[in-house]
């Protein structure tokens, strides 16, 4: 490795006085505290702020409108546009949860059912939310584009059995997803 | 030349001992005469991949997915002689197209490539080829995880179909039997199961029909395949085309943990491997063990198994009082059985001890039977029709180890004597392990009343242990280590793939503490672990010295002779000895 000389900046005396510093510093926070007083902090409109400072007041204030596209928040079971449940129950959602929080018991779709050629959904598919970490890897490694992480983050409930989510409310919170891409046409 | 005259050439050498040489890969190896060389691939630890080829059934080589690069010595021009390397090889001539490795033998002086540009190109294609009508729904297939199609499609396939048209359709979830459902679109038409319900069921049902791309695996009309056989099929299915109605869809292969054990409904005991998730039983498929069921079981037996978190199990001690059974701690069940018993003289006491017990269980039957001072000890035969393949006629698992433990010629001798005492009112008590009395031992509902004191371990909730007064929660066979003979002597052992339901114990334990509690003995001087069991009881038994449950094989020991014979496996050699399967 080569070695390379830095040599020490030469200071002024104004500079090695600090004072000059400390007073421009103090400016600017006495700036912005009259700024936020008047109640016209820098960004602050698009932070939904309660008027003082930049301070969000949650819950009665979100930012839920500034979240990305990209956001992970609640695992959800969607249908399509065809009103059918999109996951087959393969499972490889549970296999690869970290924390173990997905639980699915596979079943047979009837042969009455109009898609009956699917031949397999979930009996039961239970989502522990007190395990899930919003890794997003149940929607990644989806063979199906069943299972997506919505903009929902704030799960709350009483006890443990009411942080698990179960098959109807996972498809309630996931609601219909459309322009997927339709394996089961007719050509299948 | 002169060389060759003092050193032998290693073709000499190999056929002195009915061998030949073979360059598999660039390196020398010596198989026997006779040899296929994917069989020979394998014992150079090369794989060759392949779909139709099974060294239980014959090989049609349809599959053509174990093509491979097969090199000969040039033959030499007329007059001329063989010329040797520094090695003693001839030189290999490599032929530019490549054969099957299922169905050829090897030679001597033959090469084998099985990598390398051809045979990569070749397996490319070939998967290529069968991958262009299969409907890729491995999100709903049972087989994914476990499927050929997809192990080889990652290890030797293109990666992308350049296949745009549509793909045909076949039928698909076809009822083609009471346990098995068909899925043609998957069929990748290797014809295993043709074949194996031709050959080794004996009952060919199955068949191609239609053409080229349109060629589909059938039933024949009017037929269906319900042999008691039939699912082996499926196990034998590299690919997700013939599934399990028992198996379907309860689970992704790749959550199953799999622990050997053996089948308990028969005296054959068939190898199996027993599949598990938790605590609950998936399923059961064979084990290879070329002595005992070669690759394959009966339905009937693969069926009946017994699960933890079957409805009808006992999960705590009962103990009956006014009629009605209520549930008790270990302490209060052991004690009050001790007391109960204590009550009756030795001659008014019968044991009996079941021939589905492992050889621990037995002999702590026996020490507790010496410990109660009672000659009253039998096991409940079971007669059965044998089927003329694997079920035995004896449907007992264990009665040659009853018969070692017991020693005693028939050890289910005694069962008359002790029902007619029963009826007779000599003997008051019975202690029975895992048997249903009125099911084989022939007793009735009222002899079971008539009893003064009826002890059971059952793990299920049968009449027996409706009529106990004590029951004592027992583990099934999927539950527990010990050891078993099969009709042919063969010291076989079962592992435990899961834990007893609730307060469940394995019969052993509950012997030896009974039999503690009767005694009033220090317990430390008792077994404390299955192990250590088994050392008591290969040290007490000339026939098992030395083979504790440790030391029994995979495939098990042969310990004792009974002129037994299993006649699927009888007639597999036969078939070996013919040339018709590989073996």
């Amino acid at each position: 490795m080569a070695t390379i000389k830095v040599t020490r900046p030469k200071l002024t005396l104004l500079e090695k006085l600090y004072f000059p510093s400390i007073m421009n510093g103090m400016f600017i926070t006495f700036k912005h505290a009259v700024r936020s007083l008047r109640g016209k902090s820098i960004g602050g409109d698009s932070m939904n702020t309660s008027g003082l400072g930049i301070t969000m007041q949650y819950p009665e204030q979100k930012w839920d409108d500034h979240l990305p596209e990209y956001y992970r928040g609640v695992p959800t079971l969607v249908t399509d546009e065809q009103d059918r449940e999109r996951c087959v129950s393969c499972q490889l959602c549970e296999f690869i949860c970290p924390p173990k929080a997905i639980a699915i018991m596979p079943g047979e779709i009837e042969s009455d059912d109009p898609w009956a050629k699917v031949e397999k959904r979930p009996k039961e598919f239970d989502i522990d939310m007190t395990r899930c970490i919003y890794c997003g890897m149940c929607e990644e490694v989806c063979p199906e584009q069943a299972i997506f992480l919505r903009k929902d983050y704030a799960m709350t409930g009483l006890s443990r059995a009411d942080m698990v989510n179960d098959k109807e409310r996972l498809y309630e919170i996931g609601g219909v997803r459309t322009g997927l891409v339709n394996k089961w046409n007719d050509i299948k | 030349m002169s060389d060759s005259d003092t050193k032998q050439l290693p073709k000499d050498l190999a056929a002195e001992n009915g061998m030949v040489n073979v360059q598999i890969d660039g390196h020398w190896i010596q198989v026997p005469k006779g040899t296929r060389m994917i069989e020979a691939c394998k014992m150079a630890e090369q794989e060759v991949p392949h779909y139709c080829y099974h060294p239980k059934l014959s090989s049609p080589g349809n599959c053509r997915m174990c093509l491979v690069q097969m090199g000969m010595p040039p033959r030499p021009a007329p007059g001329a002689e063989p010329s040797y390397g520094e090695n003693g090889y001839q030189e290999i001539g490599w032929m530019p197209r490549p054969v099957i490795a299922c169905a050829n033998t090897v030679t001597e002086n033959m090469g084998i490539r099985t990598t390398g540009e051809l045979v990569e190109k070749c397996r490319e294609g070939v998967m290529e080829f069968l991958l262009i009508n299969h409907p890729l729904d491995c999100p709903i297939c049972d087989q994914a995880g476990e499927c050929r199609l997809q192990e080889f499609s990652v290890e030797h396939g293109k990666g992308e179909s350049r296949f745009k048209e549509d793909k045909i359709k076949k039928p698909k979830n076809v009822k083609i039997g009471p346990r098995i459902r068909l899925d043609d679109e998957r069929c990748i038409m290797c014809s295993r199961c043709i074949r194996f319900m031709d050959e080794v069921a004996d009952e060919p049902v199955l068949g191609f029909a239609e053409r080229g791309t349109h060629t589909s695996v059938g039933i024949f009309p009017g037929k269906e395949l319900d042999n008691n056989y039939g699912l082996n099929t499926v196990d034998l299915c590299p690919v997700g085309a013939l599934t399990s109605n028992d198996f379907r869809f309860q689970m992704r292969t790749w959550f199953l943990k799999e622990t050997n054990s053996i089948d308990t409904n028969c005296g054959t005991g068939s190898n199996i491997t027993v599949w598990t998730r938790g605590n609950k039983i998936f399923r059961i498929t064979p084990r290879q063990n070329d002595d005992v069921n070669s690759c394959w079981m009966p339905d009937s037996h693969r069926l009946n198994y017994i699960c933890p978190t079957d409805e009808d199990r006992l999960t705590a001690c009962l103990i009956k009082a006014d009629g009605v059974h209520e549930e008790t701690c270990w302490e209060n069940a052991l004690e009050a059985a001790s007391d109960a018993l204590k009550q009756f003289e030795s001659s008014e006491i019968a044991i009996i001890a079941s021939g589905k017990q492992t050889n621990e269980e037995l002999f702590m039957m026996r020490t507790l039977a010496a410990e109660l001072g009672c000659e009253n000890l039998s096991i409940v035969a079971r007669e059965q029709k044998s089927d003329d393949m694997l079920i035995s006629s004896d449907g007992n698992a264990n009665t040659t180890g009853a018969r070692l433990i017991f020693t005693t010629a028939s050890p289910a001798s005694q069962l008359t004597n002790i029902l007619e005492g029963v009826r007779s009112g000599t003997i008051k008590a019975i202690i029975a392990a895992s048997e249903d009395l009125q099911d084989a031992a022939g007793f009735s509902a009222d002899d079971l009343e008539a009893l003064e004191l009826l002890i059971s371990i059952n793990c299920r909730a049968n009449a027996t242990a409706q009529a106990s007064d004590i029951v004592f929660p027992g583990a099934g066979p999927a539950e527990k280590r010990g050891s078993m003979i099969n009709i042919t002597g063969r010291l076989q052992k079962l592992n435990a793939a899961c834990i007893p339901p609730g307060d469940a114990r394995c019969d052993w334990e509950i012997i030896r503490d009974l039999a503690l509690s009767i005694s009033e003995e220090v317990a430390q001087e008792a077994p404390q672990s299955i192990d250590a069991l088994s050392k008591n009881l290969t040290a007490s038994i000339s026939e098992l010295e030395g083979k504790h449950l440790a030391a029994i094989s995979e495939l098990g020991d042969i310990v004792t002779e009974t002129g037994n014979t299993i006649p699927l496996v009888k007639r597999e050699a036969e078939r070996k000895a013919n040339g018709e399967i590989v073996g």
